[in-house]
C-alpha cells in the first residue's frame, strides 16, 4: 500500500517579480510502513515538501495522496490525525509557558480523545520519559527528554504517518543516538511511515531504507540505502555529497 | 619572542557561576598547554568546552568568574593583565572563531569596513594598507572577487562564505593562537569540509596553535594533533588524534559509538551509559 503520494509538486513563495520556486517538479512515493529520506543543502527544498504535505504552505500545485486522502486547499480533521509533524528545533517547538501535561492535553483535546488522563502516562511511557515528566515545563528538560516530549505530541492522536524535520540536528551525538532508537523502535511498535528530513547522512542512512536526494528544489536521484552505502550513486552531485560526508567521518 | 616553551600554559583552570541554588561549577580544575599545534577539545553540551576557550580570552562575564594556578601567554600572566592589556591580546594575539557567522558579523557594517577595523585595532596601518591586505586575506580563503565581496554586507553572503569572512576576519592581525568554537556546526555539510580545509592550510602555513572546539569526535580527529575529552567539567582523558582508536575511557567510547555510519550500519546505535563516578574521577591533565 502506498502511504503517501506526490506528483509533479511545485511550491513557490511570493509571486511576480520576487516569486521564487522552492520544489519543483517533485515526485515520489513512500510505501506503508517504510522510511523514506529526503537530503540535500540548505535551501534545496526538502523541508519545504513536509511544509507542504503538513497543510503549512498554501502555494503549492501538483497532487499529494496521503494516506488514502487527495489533498486539497483544506484538509479534514481526519488528515491532522493520521499526519503529525516533528519539527527540528525541540527549544523553539515547545511552548515555554505550558507544561509538558497541558501541551499533551491540548493536543488530545483537539483531536477529540477522550481518556486524557491515562493516555498522557502511556504516551509519556512510550517515550520513554516516565510520568514523572508529566508536570514539569520545557525549562526544567534537556534537548533530548524536550524531543522526546514533541514526538510523544505528535503521537497523541495515534498518527499514521510522522513527518521528521531534522529531529536530531540540534542535539548532542550521545542524544541523538537515543532519539534515532527510540524513532526505530516506535516505527516497529506502531508500524508507522516517516519522511525523513536531514543533512546528515549518516543518520539517514541508520534509519531509511529509500533515499531522495534534492538539489535547488528538484530529486536528482531516489536510491536504496544498500547503494548509498556501497556509495553507488549515478548522480555526479549525489557522488560530491556522499564523498564529503564519508571523508568527515574519517 | 622565543620559540621555547608552550604558547599558552593553562594549570587547574575553573570557571564558576554564583547562582541562587549555589555555586554552578562549569569547568573544574583543567589543566593543558598549547604549543604549535591543533588541539582538539571535545565534549557534549554542558561538558564545559566552550567555557574553557572563553575563559582563556576572559570572556566570562559576572556572576561567572575564572580561577587558576597558572593561565599564562608565552609566560605572560593573563589571569591578572588589566583590561587594556586584554584588549590588545584579544584579536591580536589570540583570537575566536565563533559558531555562527550569522550572529558573529556586524550586520550593519560592510565585511570590508569591518575586517578594516578590526586590524586597525590591533596595528598603525593606513586605511588604503589595510584595504589591500583585507582583500589579499579574503583572497586567501578562497572567496572569488574579494574586491565585489569586501563591499557585501553579511546577510548578502552565505553561511559558509560568512564563516570564511570570519576567518580571514580573525587571522588578519596575525594571531598566534586561533580558538576556533564549533566553526562549522551551522554550515552544510558539503561546505564544512572545505572550510575546514581553508582553516586548516592557514593554521599551519602560519605556524600558529588551533584550539578546535567541537562536539564531534571523527571530525577533531581529522584536524587535530591531539584530543583532549571533556565531561562534566573535567578531562577524562586525552591522547593523540592518531590514537583515538586506542581509547580507553568509556565516555570516549561511547562517543565515538554513538555516531550513525554510514557504510558500516549497525542495528541499533549505543547509548551513553554515564557512569556518575565519571564526574568525581580527578581531571586528566594535557600539559605537555
Amino acid at each position: 500500500m502506498t502511504a503517501i503520494s506526490v506528483r509533479d509538486l511545485n511550491v513557490w513563495f511570493g509571486s511576480g517579480a520576487a516569486r521564487s520556486d522552492a520544489v519543483l517538479d517533485v515526485s515520489f512515493d513512500v510505501a506503508e510502513g517504510e522510511i523514506f529520506g529526503l537530503v540535500g543543502e540548505s535551501g534545496s527544498g526538502k523541508s519545504t515538501i513536509l511544509r507542504a504535505i503538513s497543510g503549512l504552505v498554501p502555494t503549492w500545485s501538483g497532487t499529494m495522496t496521503v494516506a488514502g486522502e487527495t489533498l486539497g486547499k483544506r484538509r479534514s480533521q481526519s488528515f491532522y490525525s493520521k499526519v503529525q509533524m516533528v519539527f527540528q528545533d525541540p527549544y523553539a517547538s515547545l511552548h515555554p509557558r505550558h507544561t509538558v501535561d497541558r501541551l499533551l492535553s491540548e493536543t488530545m483535546r483537539l483531536h477529540g480523545i477522550r481518556d486524557v488522563d491515562d493516555r498522557i502516562v502511556q504516551l509519556l511511557g512510550d517515550v520513554g520519559l516516565g510520568a514523572g515528566f508529566r508536570f514539569r515545563y520545557p525549562h526544567q528538560l534537556s534537548g533530548g527528554q524536550r524531543q522526546r516530549v514533541a514526538i510523544a505530541r505528535a503521537l497523541a492522536s495515534n498518527p499514521a504517518i510522522l513527518l521528521l524535520d531534522e529531529p536530531t540536528s540540534a542535539l548532542d551525538v550521545s542524544v541523538q543516538a537515543e532519539i534515532l532508537n527510540l524513532l526505530s523502535d516506535l516505527q516497529r511498535a506502531h508500524r508507522l511511515t516517516y519522511i525523513m528530513v536531514s543533512h546528515d547522512l549518516g543518520v539517514v542512512g541508520h534509519l531509511c531504507s529509500r533515499i531522495a536526494v534534492m538539489k535547488d528544489g528538484r530529486i536528482v536521484e531516489v536510491l536504496g540505502v544498500s547503494e548509498m552505502r556501497q556509495l553507488q550513486a549515478q548522480d555526479p552531485y549525489t557522488r560530491k555529497l556522499l564523498a564529503s560526508s564519508v571523508h568527515s567521518i574519517r | 619572542m622565543t620559540d621555547q616553551g608552550p604558547l599558552l600554559d593553562v594549570e587547574n583552570l575553573w570557571v564558576r557561576f554564583r547562582s541562587r541554588a549555589g555555586m554552578f561549577e562549569a569547568v573544574r580544575g583543567v589543566s593543558f598547554t598549547l604549543g604549535r599545534e591543533r588541539l582538539g577539545i571535545v565534549g557534549e553540551s554542558g561538558s564545559g568546552k566552550s567555557m574553557t576557550g572563553r575563559a582563556l580570552l576572559r570572556l566570562i562575564r559576572p556572576p561567572g568568574f575564572v580561577e587558576a594556578d597558572r593561565m599564562s601567554l608565552h609566560g605572560e600572566d593573563i589571569l591578572q593583565a588589566s583590561e587594556t592589556r586584554m584588549r590588545q591580546l584579544r584579536g591580536g594575539r589570540i583570537s575566536m572563531i565563533m559558531q555562527d557567522p550569522k550572529f558573529s558579523l556586524n550586520p550593519v557594517m560592510t565585511v570590508g569596513q569591518q575586517m578594516v577595523e578590526a586590524l586597525r585595532a590591533h596595528e598603525k596601518v593606513t586605511k588604503a594598507q589595510a584595504r589591500t591586505r583585507a582583500i589579499e586575506m579574503l583572497d586567501e580563503v578562497a572567496i572569488r572577487e574579494p574586491e565585489r565581496v569586501y563591499d557585501l554586507y553579511p546577510h548578502e553572503v552565505s553561511g559558509g562564505m560568512g564563516q570564511r569572512i570570519m576567518i580571514a576576519m580573525m587571522l588578519l592581525p596575525n594571531p598566534e593562537i586561533l580558538i576556533a568554537d564549533e566553526p562549522t556546526s551551522a554550515l552544510d555539510v558539503s561546505v564544512q569540509l572545505q572550510v575546514l580545509d581553508i582553516m586548516d592550510k592557514l593554521v599551519r602555513d602560519r605556524g600558529m596553535g588551533l584550539i578546535f572546539i567541537s562536539h564531534d569526535l571523527n571530525l577533531v580527529a581529522k584536524f587535530c594533533d591531539r584530543i583532549v575529552i571533556m565531561y562534566a567539567g573535567r578531562i577524562v582523558e586525552t591522547c593523540k588524534a592518531s590514537e583515538l582508536r586506542q581509547a580507553k575511557h568509556p565516555y570516549t567510547l561511547g562517543l565515538l559509538n554513538s555516531v550513525p555510519d554510514l557504510e558500516h550500519p549497525r542495528e541499533r546505535l549505543d547509548v551513553l551509559a554515564r557512569d556518575p563516578a565519571w564526574r568525581e574521577a580527578p581531571s586528566v591533565s594535557a600539559r605537555q
